[in-house]
């Protein structure tokens, strides 16, 4: 349990800011902190929230903001799918409750530890479980602290606004065991921005993944072992 | 919005987003998937982190305009150089929030 808790402090420190920031926004949205929390606790996805946020302040239908939520956080799906391949015959309740926390910081921190697990570097689903609640409990805390006051704090400070992207390109470092992630990091790379200059929000995700992901297994399975 | 309305939404929110998380972990952990899937998902994480860091180094904006002058690329230089030397995800952190403190500082 410790050590899944202390493993998600990078991501905390990213989650504050960003809390926070949407606390503020909610709020001026007409939203309450309970409100606010409330949604985390429910739907517990940045990204998602922001958008719902600026959705409701402009009145926009509860259906919409539902079927937009369903599409900005599809991309969990491909990270399930990644995370499953070691947990083979795991107890269900438990991967249940794990499912909850699944995020794109917690996706990848989780990931790297199961991969680089050793006799001295332990992880397991019940270390990943503790992280994705301690992430998931200070992300809460930070909507609904946003909420009260989160205004005060001023922007740009020590330059927390980088934690996160930081974390995602030691994360991506960790990823590039072999020449075949390299390159389908770099043709990913290459489709997301493509794509992000042409879709809204971060609806590139999905498709310059698995665009690059296929592409990537091709050239793997062409190219022969060699070069992976 | 009445709050039972609110409620609802915030329901509805949660189901559309937590039955993607759930429905292959709950599912695909129940066997090994055919080697093809495992290869493809092998090369899944290295992609979407890809995904997430590309548009946010190299665009800038809303909607998103190619830039390749922004603090968060410039930030991201020696940041990748204490990842790949460290490979320390808490010192990356730490690293990449000082250069991006001086960075705003000073360019």
């Amino acid at each position: 349990m410790a050590a899944g808790m202390k493993a998600a402090w990078p991501i905390c420190l990213g989650y504050i800011p960003i809390g926070l920031a949407l606390g503020v926004l909610a709020q001026k949205a007409g939203l309450t902190p309970l409100k606010i929390g409330l949604m985390s606790v429910f739907v517990f996805a940045g990204s998602a929230q922001f958008i719902a946020v600026s959705m409701l302040s402009s009145g926009i239908a509860a259906v919409s903001i539902i079927l937009t939520t369903f599409v900005v956080n599809l991309r969990h799906l491909l990270m399930s799918s990644s995370l499953a391949v070691f947990f083979t015959g795991e107890n269900r309740l438990k991967l249940t409750l794990f499912a909850y926390g699944i995020t794109d910081e917690s996706f990848a921190v989780n990931l790297a530890r199961l991969r680089e697990q050793s006799p001295d570097r332990p992880w397991d689903l019940n270390r990943s479980i503790a992280l994705n609640q301690t992430a998931n409990l200070v992300w809460i805390i930070s909507t609904a602290a946003g909420g009260y006051g989160g205004q005060f704090i001023p922007e740009k400070a020590f330059g927390i606004d980088y934690a996160l992207i930081a974390m995602f390109i030691c994360l991506l470092i960790y990823q590039l065991r072999a020449r075949i992630h390299i390159v389908t990091a770099l043709i990913t790379a290459l489709f997301a921005l493509i794509l992000s200059l042409v879709l809204p929000g971060n609806g590139y995700i999905v498709p310059a993944s698995v665009l690059g992901a296929t592409v990537g297994l091709i050239l793997k399975r062409r190219i022969g072992s060699e070069a992976a | 919005m009445t709050d039972m309305e609110y409620l609802a939404l915030i329901a509805g929110m949660g189901l559309v987003t937590y039955l993607p998380r759930w429905i292959p972990i709950f599912f695909l952990a129940r066997r090994k998937p055919p080697q093809i899937l495992v290869e493809w998902l092998d090369l899944i994480p290295a992609a979407i982190l890809s995904a997430l860091l590309a548009p946010a180094l190299f665009t800038s904006g809303a909607p998103r305009h190619f830039d390749i002058t922004s603090p968060e690329l410039l930030t991201a230089l020696p940041t990748f150089l204490v990842a790949i030397m460290t490979r320390s995800l808490g010192g990356t952190v730490l690293a990449g929030m000082v250069f991006y403190w001086l960075i705003d500082k000073w360019v």
